[in-house]
């Protein structure tokens, strides 16, 4: 699957979701800030939502796993699940990396 | 049945594990009071057998019978294909969710929209679920099908955690759920989610053989109770499932020593007078043509008219064309019909597998409740070599029948050329009445003949009786021996008309000889009366003589006297004498 790389200059809007300040929720936090800072700095727009604190949300956002962020802009809309740990992977979530044909 | 029930309820032991009654007839039976109440119960199967239905209606029992609200988390299925689904079975998820009793939530996971960077866990699945039992405070939790998150989320060394975790969870909020799972090969379910859960686990199975398709179920483990381990068929039908418990443990039913009437009057005196017993099961077999459905006809038409229902299952017969032929031997069954004391049921056997019909008549029964139950005929459930299974099925269909005190009739046709008191089906022990009708070929004619091959429990006619078809019913004929064996058709039409014969020229003879004793006895009576004549003739004659006589003597003494007198001489004293001679010829009998 090929995934054009986002024309620079467009608008990030990011949502995070993670349950309560385990150490993944606080790791992905920390990671994905620094992603987008590094990335898409000035051009992205991330909100963190606590689970716990709006429960509502898990199922109108069709949340499963923690953390996931949620790419609402641009489109297509894309979950990237997990810690963040994987800036490669992050990358290509966010379609700013092409995805690696060995993927 | 009642033996698994009373073991399950465990009344007697007081430590038995709490269980969460499914509602759904026959689980309950089999599970000995339902699920284990608290515990995730994996139900698992191949795709079409029912995953779904089983675990839907478990959740819309528990919200309609036992007041038990239920989270339904669909993972294939989206909540208004869930409802669309389920309405045809008469179920209205809309109005229970509007009720709070169900609440549907459907999990959507796009594989292509997910990009995994490390590690993470299903805790949104977790606060979804959680809010969903809180919010209508739900005791039943379904999971239909978990296993798509293994389609939907990769690495599945973290969702194997995950789940573990989740049933773990589900144990601790106190629900009784139901996990269903895709059957895999090797083992159990694709995931190998029966590793989680250990507690109950049922198989579903479509099983085809000869064409037909059976469903089946299975409670393969119920740890902390006991249950029935065996395959038991189940129904989807518009009332949703049905489990049939249908092997009975135990052979314990209660018996009748009622009778009722065969429907033909000289059978009953055969069968010691009065018919076969209540809660039997009697076996017509014979060849073809041989008039086996007639007699399960009068069985029904007797049932019919003491106001008793009757269930007649057709195999080969249409209901229509069973009337049109009964009417024409005068059994009319149309009225039964109308009244609803009689329900023709016809259907192929290759409509369904075996267990399938012996589901849909369990539910036949169930429903109508009749008296007496015919199945006409049960050979043609044999395809190819199955004829085992067919034996069990019918063995489980008697149990039924007795335990419920119905009578049942069969009827077998016998191929020809075979064995006459060989039922393909070989279920000759199961039955309590076997009455086999046969054709007997004399004199260039082919005759029915019916006679009592055994009847349990009383003393039957050893007798082979003819039997005919009147425009009124079914007859039996006076048996006739010939030198050949029974004489049937014309040369029993033959024997009758000769004692017939005989008769009249005895019965001739006697007139005969009565009337000439009559015309003697007159003729004696008349020399009687001439010789009385004579001698009454005779006897005034001497009774004359003797007046005379005595006239003469007393006139004779008379003179005398008047002689003596005048002489004066002494009175002679004989005339005392002469007096009573006379008066003793006077006495004498006419």
């Amino acid at each position: 699957m090929k995934t054009k790389p986002a024309a620079p200059g467009q608008k990030y809007l990011l949502r995070l979701y993670v349950t309560g300040s385990t150490r993944k929720s606080l790791r992905a936090i920390a990671n994905i800030k620094k992603i987008c800072e590094e990335h898409l700095k000035g051009r992205y727009h991330l909100e963190v939502i606590d689970l716990y604190q709006q429960p509502s949300l898990a199922k109108g956002e069709q949340i499963i796993a923690v953390p996931t962020l949620v790419k609402k802009l641009p489109p297509p809309l894309r979950r990237i699940i997990g810690d963040m740990s994987s800036t490669e992977r992050v990358l290509v979530g966010l379609d700013l990396k092409k995805r690696e044909l060995s993927d | 049945m009642a033996a698994v029930r009373k073991r399950g309820n465990g009344h007697c032991l007081p430590k038995t594990l709490p269980k969460c009654p499914t509602g759904i007839q026959g689980l309950d039976e089999i599970t000995g009071g339902g699920l284990p109440r608290g515990r995730p119960t994996l139900v698992y199967g191949n795709a079409g057998c029912g995953k779904t239905l089983l675990a839907m209606e478990f959740l819309v029992r528990g919200a309609r019978e036992f007041d038990e609200p239920g989270v339904f988390m669909a993972f294939e299925e989206t909540a208004e294909e869930l409802t669309k689904n389920v309405a045809s079975l008469g179920i209205d998820l809309n109005a229970l969710t509007a009720r709070k009793k169900i609440s549907l939530d459907y999990v959507h996971i796009e594989r292509s929209e997910i990009e995994e960077t490390g590690e993470y866990d299903i805790e949104g699945l977790f606060i979804r679920l959680g809010q969903a039992i809180d919010s209508i405070h739900a005791q039943r939790v379904v999971l239909d099908t978990i296993e798509s998150l293994f389609a939907g989320l990769p690495n599945p060394l973290i969702l194997r955690a995950e789940l573990r975790r989740l049933f773990r969870w589900l144990k601790d909020k106190g629900v009784t759920a139901i996990i269903t799972g895709e059957r895999g090969d090797g083992s159990l379910t694709r995931q190998g989610l029966e590793e989680y859960m250990s507690d109950c686990v049922i198989v579903l199975d479509h099983h085809v053989t000869g064409q037909a398709s059976t469903r089946r179920l299975r409670v393969v483990k119920y740890r902390g109770s006991t249950h029935g381990t065996n395959d038991y068929p189940f129904l989807i039908d518009e009332t949703g499932i049905s489990v049939l418990p249908v092997t009975s443990l135990s052979l314990q039913h209660k018996v009748s020593s009622e009778r009722i009437s065969t429907g033909i009057p000289r059978l009953d005196t055969m069968l010691d007078g009065k018919g076969y017993y209540r809660g039997s099961s009697v076996l017509v077999s014979g060849t073809a043509g041989t008039g086996k459905t007639s007699v399960a006809a009068c069985l029904v038409d007797a049932a019919c008219r003491r106001g008793e229902r009757s269930l007649y299952c057709s195999f080969e017969e249409s209901p229509n064309q069973i009337t049109r032929n009964m009417r024409s031997i005068g059994i009319d069954l149309e009225p039964w019909v109308r009244k609803g004391l009689l329900q023709l049921h016809a259907m192929r056997p290759t409509l369904c597998g075996l267990e399938m019909h012996l589901a849909t008549l369990h539910k036949a029964v169930n429903t109508f409740k009749p008296a007496v139950v015919v199945l006409d005929p049960i050979n043609t459930f044999i395809i190819g070599d199955n004829a085992m299974e067919v034996r069990f099925m019918l063995m489980r269909l008697i149990d039924f029948l007795k335990g419920n005190g119905i009578t049942a009739f069969f009827t077998s046709l016998t191929g020809a050329g075979a064995a006459l008191e060989h039922t393909e089906v070989a279920i000759s022990s199961l039955i309590d009445t076997w009455l086999l009708v046969r054709d007997l070929e004399v004199g260039g004619e082919r005759n029915r003949g019916l006679y009592a091959l055994k009847s349990r429990g009383m003393a039957h006619s050893n007798q082979i009786r003819e039997f005919l078809f009147t425009n009124h019913g079914v007859e039996l004929r006076d048996a006739y021996v010939g030198p050949s064996g029974v004489l049937t058709g014309s040369a029993r039409l033959a024997q009758e008309a000769q004692e017939k014969a005989a008769e009249v020229a005895r019965r001739e003879g006697v007139e005969h000889r009565q009337l000439e004793l009559a015309c003697k006895r007159r003729a004696m009576e008349a020399h009687v009366a001439s010789l009385r004549a004579q001698f009454e003739a005779e006897e005034s004659q001497a009774c004359k003589l003797v007046g005379e006589e005595q006239a003469r003597g007393e006139r004779l003494a008379q003179n005398r006297n008047e002689m003596a007198r005048s002489r004066k001489a002494d009175v002679v004293k004989t005339a005392p004498n002469t007096r009573r001679k006379k008066n003793k010829i006077k006495r004498r009998p006419q």
